[in-house]
């Protein structure tokens, strides 16, 4: 049995193809203008990468906020469903699980199932998102691959980042490097006011239980510690933090054909 | 008497003169990073414009964000007070001001003596100020200035639907890739922050006549929706960033006298 799940984020397009349990294959592309689009391409390196054709997807489903225009999705189910499902393929004991994507950022909790019992979201305000991010590599010109490490070696300890808003963080960042402060320093506070923010958010959910982070912002080890030091608990984190969404929808693709096939063994023709 | 009142913006820099309560001549430069450099400048002109020196002036009083940082021997004055009084001063019979400023917004509630009865503040989210629109223009390719009478073209109602900034930028560049006409889009950016202005003058029931006050009092297109919005008639002062600094001006010659 082989299905697929696809992942239509504000900012990347993840998709991956599961054949029984096993992950094929999977890519990752930036989110064009077009999300159809981005769902296909990202798709077409998928097949590519495991030598197979959409033909060969016995089920497909879709996630993410572009999951309504996948054109070739058999079903769409939302992504906070979709990441708690495979973060508990991953970690089978979790019942806690971040994730935050390039514009919002979900606190779920989940059973043992993998199945949501509770979920708190942000998706109103950048300075709580990896969008946030973005704005300080590209204001304090460091790859965003390179910020974790950098905030992590640091000469003096700054306030977490005092404004709310990102567009004023900017100007509050630009003041810093006037009075000639490190760039890791600032880059130590904004990851510390964005862990400030995740973990308010946690909170309204509970913390307790294995902990997963997934999404972009997993990458970010900087950002990482310091949530953990914050909430107590060690982030189990998979070997590409971006493809949780997907591969919960490609395990929910491939329960809904079992489901099928046992109605049809029950009621023989 | 000669007083002035100073009001140091985020953005922008106000300068007020004032002789027996009536305005000999103003000044509005941009801050800038240096805060006093820019306050001492604004005087400065101020002075020059007004044709007299440094010494001739009685007493100051600084307002606004940057009020703690002035070069001068002056007194201090909250932003609120400033507003109300400067509005009263022009307008006796108006009891509100709606304040928008680079940075934040700001809707206060007084009496016809010019005590504040109550305020309310935005000055954590960018939404809702002048340097939101700064970036949906920048992001349009149009002048901040030529905003609001672009938009007043737009033939058709379109919702930009995220509240952040940042998240609104890109709403944006996705509708111009979509050939979506620029002032509906206009529109829809001034429909947004309006309401989140309506939102903040609700939490103190702000009704009646208003004076729109602050450098974005100048977008004729969000003052438009504004009024539609409220259902209020909404005034707004020739010169409506400099009335911080009158009502600072005020209050310099009332605590000097």
């Amino acid at each position: 049995m082989i299905t697929a799940g696809v992942d239509v984020g504000s900012l990347t397009g993840k998709s991956l193809i599961l054949k029984d349990n096993e992950i094929l294959s999977w890519s990752l592309i930036p989110t064009g203008p077009d999300s159809s689009e981005t769902a296909k391409e990202t798709m077409d390196k998928t097949l590519k990468d495991a030598g197979l054709s959409l033909d060969d997807i016995d089920y497909l489903v879709s996630t993410g906020y572009g999951r309504v225009v996948v054109p070739f999705s058999d079903k769409n189910i939302t992504e906070i469903t979709c990441h708690a499902k495979g973060a508990h393929w991953f970690f089978p004991t979790v019942h806690l699980i971040l994730d935050m994507g390039g514009q919002d950022c979900k606190g779920i909790r989940c059973d043992e199932t993998g199945k949501v019992t509770n979920f708190a979201m942000n998706d109103k305000c950048a300075a709580g998102a990896g969008r946030s991010m973005e704005i300080m590599s590209e204001l304090l010109e460091t790859p965003l691959n390179e910020m974790g490490t950098s905030s992590l070696d640091i000469k003096k300890r700054l306030a977490p980042l005092s404004s709310t808003c990102v567009v004023f963080a900017r100007s509050e960042v630009l003041g810093y490097l006037h009075e000639g402060t490190h760039k890791n320093d600032i880059l130590a506070g904004a990851c510390e006011a964005l862990a400030d923010r995740v973990y308010t958010l946690l909170k309204r959910v509970g913390i307790e239980g294995d902990f997963v982070i997934s999404g972009g912002i997993a990458k970010n080890v900087g950002v990482v510690k310091r949530i953990e030091e914050k909430v107590g608990l060690k982030a189990n984190i998979c070997f590409e933090p971006q493809i949780v969404g997907a591969l919960g929808a490609a395990v929910f693709a491939r329960e809904i054909l079992e489901k099928k096939a046992k109605r049809k063994k029950k009621r023989p023709r | 008497m000669i007083t002035a009142g100073i009001d140091v913006g985020s953005l922008a820099t106000k300068a007020v003169l004032l002789n027996e309560e009536k305005i000999i001549s103003h000044e509005v430069l941009g801050t800038g990073i240096d805060i006093e450099e820019a306050v001492r400048k604004a005087m400065d002109q101020a002075l020059d414009n007004a044709g007299i020196s440094f010494e001739d002036v009685g007493s100051i009083v600084c307002t606004g964000a940057g009020k703690k940082k002035s070069p001068y021997e002056s007194e201090e004055a909250t932003e609120v007070m400033c507003d109300a009084r400067g509005v009263l001063h022009l307008y006796p019979k108006v009891k509100g001001v709606i304040d928008i400023g680079g940075e934040n917004c700001r809707v206060v509630k007084f009496d016809h003596e010019g005590n504040v009865i109550d305020f309310a503040l935005n000055d954590k989210c960018a939404s809702g100020t002048g340097i939101f629109l700064d970036a949906m223009a920048k992001a349009l390719r149009v002048k901040p200035e030529e905003m609001g009478a672009l938009s007043l073209q737009s033939t058709q109602d379109i919702e930009v639907t995220s509240m952040c900034a940042v998240f609104a930028e890109s709403e944006v560049v996705s509708m111009i890739h979509r050939k979506m006409p620029k002032y509906d889009i206009l529109k829809g950016i001034h429909k947004s922050i309006a309401s989140r202005i309506y939102g903040l003058a609700n939490r103190i029931l702000l009704e009646g006549e208003l004076v729109v006050v602050g450098g974005i009092a100048k977008n004729i297109g969000l003052v438009t929706i504004l009024k539609e919005l409220m259902n209020s008639e909404l005034i707004v002062p020739e010169e409506p960033e400099i009335i911080g600094a009158l009502g600072a001006a005020l209050l310099a010659g009332e605590r000097k006298g």
